[in-house]
């Protein structure tokens, strides 16, 4: 599906990426983690072929992206970015949400139905009239959202989707993605919000300055003291507790609330772990 | 955007860097003044030899190549355009004029703090406010820069096409970058002007500075050299009439 190889991209001089290579297969769910600057939003930028590699080559659905245009690309991408204000241009949420459909040339008809439909399954129907300026924080990065999700794109990605979100926003988020699995979506974030990644993506790659330090299960990956203090990242709170009650016969590896809950629990009955 | 490099502070410790904003403010002018009152490709040659190894010890030599080359579409432009209207040799002197002018104010702007550059400012008798508001807009050229490819990724990844059709709807294209590029910019400074308001910004009418422009002994040297180069020209020019006897000798050996 996306397929890195040797990617190296640079600034001027200035390496960001030093030979990344990648796969990511339909249908995975993976987060992309790491320290400020360390090439998370380039790399990801490579995926809808707003930067093309310096050396290497990025493949999306076997296609080399230094051949095919952002809007060919886009098609089959959907990019959300971090700041809802860096898109956000037209009067009403409706309008804001058709102009992909409208670059992408799809028929009018079909433009207000699936504006329509993602209105609603995004919870903005009530504010389609509205001008997107006048919205909250979180409905204007609900937009955001709609205006990629409404052209159905295979692949989407979401540009630190948790900063400045309440705990509700990240929560129908994380129903959000959920949703898009079932539907055999992929589902690519970038973040460093570390309990939202524990609760809901399988497998994590994990970048510092400009390589890959580590690429796998999020359970081996998170809990792992050392390659988390190497990307400048600290331990799940549920982890970090577990750190602290492995004296007690606590396993270092839990994840979730209700794993070390349990764990507690056994202790308690006295149970040998 | 490159272009803009011209214009664009530089931090540095050389000779230039440490002249007083007043010395080189006049150096530009100097420079900007010769440079349209004489109109012999010789003597604009001259100035622009004479104003290159200025960057050359002010360590900008190389930004300032590349500020040239980023404006060299422009520069082309201008030198063709001249060239059909009015001939090749106005046409040179033209372009030259042109890049004598970007340089001179560039070697001021390279090398002048922008603080050292309002306070020239109030020191030449510009109101504080008037100072600050044009040092800010230089202050925030690279952020805009920087925000305005920010927004042309958003939206070419939903599938805009800039260099897509006539002109009237490449025009058109430019709406959604524009849009949010002016709306930002008029929310920020807004929220610039609530942190200055709440630092007290014009809590007292007459306000004091830190540091105080003061003349060195470089400074009066410098001074000194400007002063005598621009009015050796200035003589060259109305008394000896060297522009005639250059175009003289142009005539009778070309």
């Amino acid at each position: 599906m996306i397929e890195v190889h040797d990617l190296w991209f640079y600034y001027d001089s200035n390496p960001v990426l030093k030979g990344v290579s990648l796969e990511i297969n339909s249908g995975e769910i993976v987060a992309i983690m790491g320290e400020n600057g360390a090439g998370k939003t380039t790399l990801i930028k490579h995926f809808n072929g707003l930067l093309k590699p310096k050396r290497g080559y990025v493949k999306v659905f076997g296609i080399d992206t230094r051949y095919a245009t952002v809007a060919q690309l886009s098609r089959r991408v959907g990019l959300v970015f971090q700041n809802p204000d860096h898109q956000l241009f037209a009067e009403t949420v409706e309008e804001e949400v058709s102009f992909a459909l409208k670059n992408f040339g799809f028929p009018k008809e079909v433009i207000s139905e699936r504006v329509e439909r993602v209105l609603k399954l995004l919870d903005l129907y009530d504010l389609k009239d509205r001008s997107p300026f006048t919205l909250s924080g979180g409905e204007r990065r609900r937009v955001t959202i709609a205006s990629v999700l409404c052209y159905d794109p295979d692949i989407i990605i979401f540009d630190e989707p948790t900063v400045g979100q309440d705990y509700m926003q990240k929560e129908k988020l994380a129903q959000l993605i959920k949703l898009l699995h079932t539907r055999s979506k992929t589902v690519i974030v970038v973040t460093h919000d570390v309990e939202f990644v524990a609760e809901n993506f399988p497998r994590v790659i994990l970048l510092s300055s400009g390589r890959i330090i580590a690429d796998g299960s999020t359970r081996k990956i998170l809990t792992d003291e050392d390659l988390m203090k190497k990307a400048n990242l600290v331990l799940p709170q549920v982890t970090q507790i577990a750190y602290l009650l492995h004296e007690f016969g606590i396993p270092k590896d839990l994840l979730l609330v209700h794993e070390i809950r349990d764990s507690i629990l056994k202790i308690f009955a006295g149970e040998k772990l | 955007m490159m272009t803009l490099k011209a214009f664009e502070f530089k931090r540095g410790d050389t000779i230039i860097h440490r002249l007083d904003p007043r010395v080189k403010f006049l150096l530009s002018i100097s420079f900007l003044a010769l440079s349209f009152i004489y109109s012999n490709l010789v003597m604009l040659l001259i100035f622009l030899l004479t104003i290159i190894p200025l960057f050359y010890f002010a360590k900008s030599l190389e930004n300032y190549l590349k500020s040239l080359k980023g404006a060299l579409l422009f520069i082309i432009l201008v030198s063709a355009l001249n060239y059909f209207v009015s001939g090749l040799y106005l046409a040179l002197t033209i372009t030259l004029r042109l890049i004598l002018l970007m340089s001179s104010f560039s070697i001021f702007f390279m090398t002048t703090y922008p603080e050292d550059f309002a306070l020239m400012l109030v020191n030449i008798g510009v109101p504080y406010d008037f100072a600050l508001t044009l040092t800010m807009s230089i202050r925030f050229v690279p952020t805009l820069a920087r925000e305005a490819q920010i927004i042309i990724d958003a939206q070419r990844s939903r599938g805009l096409e800039l260099e897509k059709g006539n002109f009237m709807v490449k025009l058109k294209n430019y709406i959604p970058i524009l849009v949010p590029l002016i709306v930002n910019a008029l929310r920020r400074s807004m929220s610039v002007a609530e942190a200055m308001e709440s630092r007290a910004f014009g809590a007292s009418p007459k306000r004091s500075s830190l540091v105080e422009l003061s003349f060195k002994r470089e400074d009066y040297i410098a001074l000194l050299i400007i002063v005598f180069f621009t009015t050796i020209m200035l003589l060259l020019k109305f008394y000896f009439h060297i522009e005639d006897s250059l175009n003289l000798y142009l005539f009778f050996t070309g």
